[in-house]
């Protein structure tokens, strides 16, 4: 190894990797591809949903359009604002401004906190008009076989991305808890940036999500 | 030979207790604790074959119940799948070599690493409980809407087991992509990385592209189960078949998360055994990724009776047979590298030379099936019992047993005794043969798998593969003795006992916890044999 870089052991650079540029680039890349395998994931997800949607196109739009439609244009507007937070939290840790960071982070954690509170109202709407398949469901005849399979994947794929929220959400606070010890500086910080890349890529979901469940069809019904 | 010593420090003597195993982040002793969970798994669904292979000595169905009989073949299938082939030479050879082949102090991501071994064990022992407490009986397939609607088994247990343990693969493979990316030593190009790590690059790949597929395949199956979702379910617009693109879609690409590794071992075994470069350096790398990218487009020759339309039963068969053009790519230059080479007869090499051969009779056997008319006559028979193991255990397991004895100097610092070696991989060659083989031909007469009883006319078939089948798990038995036995009474290996070329052999035996005293320079391709050598023989 070089003897300068033997000397300068920046913290937070871990023992296998010979400088911090390293590092970085290696947990980009890690989280990346953890990012293509959760495609995949709810990839496999929005195919039963294709088959099923171009199956039952009638059946599925009634069962949209019993959606809490209001609630969930919210929360597009929740996450896309957390966004932007989160890219502002990973903005002021790039300069080393560490209220803002804790700001940002704090108001990142706030929307995501938001948006289930509203998802939590929405299932529970859903559960007081009986579109529970397996526990509370009832529906009208003509649609009642074929709209399980909407709210069945309503429900689960909902239930995952709300999963994957709550997951982000310990991650923000493990970011915040780093940020307040000052773990968190203008050298340091690949977490903030990868933990974006995470929160950014659960909302992206949502966009795909939200349109598919809520939007389509709606109007023909 | 000059007298060798032990390095003074290696991984394994820096630290010794429990903890310092338990929580290990070296790459090396995360290798090792993999080989102890796939032995143990190995074993334990070796085990349920010895059962299923004494019940069909008779035709009658005479030593266990047909209920029975349904979760032997299911946990030995489970099992060896989940818990033994997808995870064996990745984990156990790739953990260990991937840091040291490209000259990096270890993975990229260490507690990771450490994370998805703690992950497979409790998804095995999960999985080993659902098992063992009720038992299951759908198969290793979990197909649908049986096991939704109709099994009463321990389906959600043993799903859930799969779930977690399919999080270990992921991990895994993400540790490799990002290491073998991030972490190349200088002069490390990836022309001049050992073909192990292309193949295990493209194993990688699957694992982080194919695994999330299956983990959503077996949520959905679970999801059903409690809540009645009804997705596969029929009664209320389902699709049963769907359920089967899905599985699919990943298990067959598992096929090559399976074969792929070992591959890339026979690569570094012909090589070492042979002393010449591999022949064709770049068609062989290049075969890898196209087995690992063809491998996700064929899965529907799985389902070509089960109600598949005919076209794209047309497209899937004719993509099946691609798949032979990048693996026969793999023979013919593997052939070729041996050709007037100084070829070995040590033991590495004639693990080689057996997946050389088993490789191809399973792969032919494979040409046959992607041929929709031969297919649908065989599917459900034996044949197909016999075409697949010899692609997992003619394949997998001759590939990982020759990385092991290969390696083993390496790992443990220590030889191995070589006359017992030779004679369990003579013995584990007679006995894989002798065990599968006569299944192909019970198979083309007819005889179903997953039954416990079987027609009269085929017992002299069945007695010959319980025979094969006795002789092969005394194969497997002997070179659990004389390993354990080397670890203390083994001559010293030395830092480099084959004299093959490779960053792991210019480091110790075993190596220094961080692998090379300083990080190494790489001016050299791989597989760089003294030239003497080739024209000496020729
Ligand atoms: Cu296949």
């Amino acid at each position: 190894m070089l003897p300068e870089a033997a000397h300068h052991h920046p913290a937070g650079l871990a023992h296998q990797f010979d400088n911090l540029e390293q590092q970085k680039e290696a947990a980009t890349l890690g989280m990346w591809a953890f990012l293509t395998t959760e495609i995949l994931f709810f990839g496999g997800l929005f195919m039963v949903y294709t088959v099923y949607r171009s199956s039952y196109p009638d059946a599925f739009a009634a069962a949209s359009h019993e959606l809490v439609v209001w609630a969930g244009t919210v929360n597009t507007a929740v996450l896309i604002t957390s966004s932007l937070t989160m890219a502002l939290a990973v903005h002021a840790a790039q300069l080393g401004q560490r209220r803002l960071l804790i700001v940002f982070l704090l108001l990142t954690m706030a929307l995501g906190c938001v948006f289930l509170g509203i998802k939590a109202f929405e299932y529970y709407t859903e559960f007081v008009e009986r579109h529970i398949p397996g526990l509370n469901y009832d529906f009208e005849p003509k649609y009642f076989r074929n709209a399980q399979l909407f709210f069945s994947l309503y429900f689960l794929m909902t239930g995952l991305h709300a999963l994957h929220m709550i997951i982000g959400l310990g991650i923000m606070a493990f970011m915040l808890w780093w940020s307040v010890r000052g773990v968190i500086t203008a050298e340091y910080y690949i977490p903030i940036e990868i933990s974006g890349l995470y929160w950014h890529f659960v909302d992206i979901v949502w966009i795909f999500l939200f349109p598919l469940l809520y939007l389509i069809g709606r109007h023909a019904h | 030979m000059s007298t060798v010593l032990l390095p003074p420090r290696h991984y394994l003597n820096d630290g010794y207790g429990v903890r310092s195993w338990l929580l290990t982040r070296d790459h090396k002793r995360i290798a090792l604790l993999y080989l102890a969970g796939v032995t143990f798994f190995f074993f334990i669904g070796g085990a349920m074959a010895v059962l299923i292979r004494l019940e069909l000595a008779t035709p009658p169905g005479d030593l266990v119940t047909d209920e029975t009989y349904n979760k032997l073949f299911t946990m030995h299938g489970v099992m060896m799948v989940f818990f033994f082939l997808i995870p064996v030479i990745p984990s156990v050879l790739g953990n260990f070599l991937v840091p040291i082949m490209i000259g990096a102090k270890d993975l990229a991501f260490p507690k990771i690493n450490l994370l998805s071994w703690y992950i497979y064990v409790v998804g095995g022992l999960f999985t080993l409980y659902a098992l063992i407490s009720g038992g299951l009986d759908t198969g290793w397939t979990f197909y649908t809407p049986f096991s939704t609607v109709a099994s009463t088994t321990n389906v959600i247990p043993a799903a859930l087991g799969i779930f977690i343990t399919g999080f270990s693969s992921i991990l895994t493979g993400l540790n490799f992509i990002v290491t073998i990316h991030r972490m190349r030593a200088p002069g490390m190009t990836w022309f001049r990385m050992p073909l192990f790590l292309w193949s295990t690059y493209a194993t990688s790949l699957i694992n982080v592209l194919g695994t999330p597929v299956i983990a959503i395949t077996i949520l959905l199956v679970a999801a059903e189960r409690v809540f009645h979702f009804g997705f596969f379910n029929p009664a209320v617009g389902g699709d049963p078949v769907l359920f089967q693109h899905l599985f699919w879609f990943y298990s067959h690409p598992a096929v090559y998360i399976m074969v792929l590794p070992a591959m890339g071992v026979v690569s570094e075994l012909v090589a070492a055994g042979c002393r010449k470069p591999v022949f064709g350096y770049s068609f062989v790398a290049f075969a890898s990724l196209a087995i690992a990218v063809l491998g996700f487009l064929v899965w529907g020759h799985h389902m070509f009776v089960a109600g598949e339309s005919v076209y794209s039963a047309l497209i899937f068969s004719i993509l099946s047979f691609l798949v032979a053009i990048p693996s026969a790519v793999k023979v013919f230059n593997w052939t070729a590298t041996m050709y007037q080479g100084a070829v070995s007869w040590e033991t590495p090499m004639l693990y080689a030379y057996g997946f050389i051969g088993l490789f191809t009779i399973g792969g032919l056997t494979g040409l046959f099936l992607a041929a929709i008319g031969v297919d649908v006559h065989v599917t459900d028979t034996y044949f197909i019992i016999a075409h697949f193991h010899y692609i997992m255990v003619g394949g997998t397991i001759m590939g990982y047993l020759g990385g092991l004895h290969y390696w083993w100097p390496k790992m443990s610092g220590r030889l191995y005794n070589e006359g017992l070696a030779k004679l369990s991989a003579g013995i584990i060659f007679i006995g894989f043969n002798l065990t599968f083989f006569p299944q192909f031909v019970v198979g083309y007469l007819g005889m179903p798998r997953r039954y416990h009883a079987y027609p009269p006319e085929f017992q002299v078939l069945n007695v010959l593969s319980s025979a094969g089948a006795s002789i092969l798990g005394v194969g497997y038995l002997i070179p659990m003795v004389y390993l354990m036995w080397s670890l203390r009474y083994g001559r010293l290996a030395g830092s480099n006992p084959w004299g093959a070329v490779g960053l792991e052999w210019t480091t110790s035996s075993p190596p220094p916890t961080e692998n090379f005293t300083e990080t190494p320079r790489v001016t050299w391709d791989a597989y760089e044999y003294p030239a003497s050598v080739e024209t000496d023989v020729a």
